[in-house]
């Protein structure tokens, strides 16, 4: 899989087929022709499951609900308790002292405003360099506050889906890129910036540490919308702040990565996965080497680290692993 | 050669085919609909439903929704809590900053336009050094048969009730920290409130209607120094208030 495929799927693009044997690499080809004649898969797969079922893992989910509570935590006691580490919101703030934009907002602003402005290009560079570091995506899963309640709204869906009672009507992902250039153009062509007016980490950021107020009613209409009629619509499909990150992420260093040969292709960690294109590579017959990073699209929230049986999939760091 | 190739028929559709059409269409809805809603925001900026006061140092009202991120720094420096964040029913303006100045009014107890300097984008623009250089808006009597002080009338007790939660820096009781408004009770022949606590020195005075010695009442006059800040509007006693800001009016439209 190559970054840029990554990418165009990133945008929208219906991930490839499952690719020729000629496409894999020699080692590929020997893990996946040894694959194809193994004998009591079925057996093995279903006695690796019993066994992970026993012992869950949460650990990686448990890390970042509290990673999500505690930062937005720090937002609302800066300000109540007049603690001043953190001044702002996730749109906008100060940490100790030093200027950070969300990269979307401050996007929003500047086309909107046509100048550039000093302090918003300081802040967008430090958070553009961290979330760079950190993983891109690692935004949407590790900060957001709505992806936290998005969750909680994909676990409701999920069982009402179970009792037949909703269905997940898919949606094209294409649909996030027309949106993020439709709201970039109307911030342009308006002067205004539309799109925060209905960003849901601008609202919810603001509500909870300001108070809240009506604007919360689209948060609702969004997470109705993700119970009952598509699954995870929003973080899924339409939000161009993911986008942003999704672009600073392409090259970061932090990214789960997946190991062809421990694999047994049980396909767990798709049904778990907030963008499952990310994860083409773990089907049967896809991986074209004994190693694969997956792709920018991916949040680095690690649920398939944790559901994974087989430990296939694993956070990786570039560069940390050598010299550790 | 056939019927059938001279005029060959449609393929008929497959489920698949009907599924992504589908999809696509989904799509289209929930995409309009996502910038339907967003749009929504326009109406009450265009139409102006809500004429907001803007803190200190704010750029001209488009600029001012373009350049805002909405991140509410401004909000957390300001010590009286004068400023406050736009709602949804402010369109574009959610998230936006302004001042109600009956409820709580900017009266500068910060000094140095605090929230200008918090400010990270300089939608409260940084040209604003001291407080003397903002425009806000300008005080107008609008009420001038309800001013006490056209009335001849004085204050006795607390200027807006015992109640209310509003702040103020009086310089006389001290100088760092605003009290409460209810804590400090006037006791006066004549009500000078708005002179008396106006932050900008010279903006308005009360000017003696007539050279009557027995005869105290007189007229708050608005001067071109006045910024605007709605500190005259907080205080005045009588409900609603006999003075009151007109809001983004500069002196030159007067």
């Amino acid at each position: 899989m190559s970054m840029l495929s990554t990418i165009a799927e990133m945008f929208g693009r219906t991930p490839a087929k499952k690719p020729d044997d000629s496409a894999y690499n020699e080692g590929a080809r020997v893990l996946h022709e040894a694959k194809r004649g193994a004998e009591g898969k079925k057996e093995r797969v279903a006695a690796i499951k019993a066994e992970r079922d026993l012992h869950p893992s949460y650990k990686w989910r448990n890390r970042r609900w509290a990673t999500i509570i505690l930062v937005n935590a720090l937002f609302v006691v800066s300000f109540s308790w007049d603690v001043q580490l953190i001044e702002g919101s996730l749109s906008a703030s100060r940490v100790f002292g030093f200027h950070m934009a969300d990269l979307n907002a401050a996007l929003q602003v500047t086309l909107a405003f046509k100048e550039i402005l000093i302090n918003l290009v300081i802040g967008t560079v430090t958070v553009l360099l961290l979330w760079w570091l950190l993983g891109g995506r690692t935004f949407c899963s590790w900060v957001c506050p709505y992806h936290l309640l998005s969750e909680f709204a994909e676990k409701i869906h999920l069982r009402l889906a179970g009792m037949k009672m909703v269905r997940d009507y898919a949606m094209h992902r294409g649909t996030r890129t027309v949106l993020y250039i439709i709201f970039a153009g109307l911030a342009f062509g308006t002067g205004y910036t539309v799109f925060e007016a209905i960003s849901p980490v601008g609202i919810l950021s603001r509500a909870m540490i300001y108070g809240p107020g009506l604007a919360l009613i689209w948060v609702v209409v969004l997470l109705a919308f993700e119970v009952f009629v598509t699954r995870r619509a929003w973080c899924r499909y339409m939000c161009p702040i993911g986008l942003t990150y999704g672009m600073v992420g392409i090259t970061s260093p932090v990214h789960v990565t997946y190991n062809l040969e421990k694999c047994l292709h049980e396909g767990d960690c798709r049904a778990i996965c907030l963008v499952p294109h990310v994860l083409e590579v773990t089907k049967k017959g896809f991986a074209l080497r004994e190693d694969t990073d997956i792709g920018a699209d991916c949040t680095r929230c690690g649920m398939c680290v944790d559901i994974c049986p087989t430990d296939s999939l694993t956070f990786d760091v570039k560069g940390l692993n050598k010299l550790l | 050669m056939s019927d059938a190739n001279t005029h060959p028929k449609k393929k008929p559709v497959t489920v698949r085919q009907l599924r992504e059409r589908r999809r696509i269409l989904r799509s289209i809805g929930a995409g309009f609909g996502v910038v339907g809603a967003a749009m929504l925001g326009f109406f009450p900026v265009v139409k102006n439903w809500m004429e907001r006061l803007r803190p200190p140092g704010a750029l001209d009202e488009d600029k001012f929704l373009a350049a805002c991120i909405k991140c509410g720094q401004c909000v957390q420096v300001c010590p009286v809590w004068a400023i406050k964040l736009g709602d949804l029913d402010e369109g574009f303006g959610v998230g936006v900053p302004y001042i109600d100045a009956r409820s709580q009014a900017c009266d500068f107890s910060c000094d140095a336009v605090q929230c200008v300097l918090a400010c990270p984008t300089g939608a409260l623009s940084h040209d604003v050094d001291v407080k003397e250089q903002v425009h806000m808006g300008v005080a107008r009597l609008s009420r001038p048969k309800a001013c006490l002080a056209r009335l001849g009338k004085g204050v006795k007790g607390t200027a807006r009730g015992d109640d209310f939660p509003g702040l103020h820096r009086y310089m006389e009781v001290d100088r760092w920290t605003p009290i409460p408004i209810a804590d400090h009770p006037y006791d006066l022949d004549l009500c000078d409130l708005c002179e008396r606590e106006c932050p900008i020195e010279g903006a308005i005075t009360i000017e003696r209607d007539n050279f009557d010695l027995n005869d105290l009442r007189g007229t708050p006059v608005v001067f071109d120094k006045c910024v605007g800040c709605g500190m005259c509007e907080m205080i005045c006693p009588v409900d609603p208030p006999a003075i009151v800001i007109d809001i983004r009016k500069r002196w030159e439209d007067v």
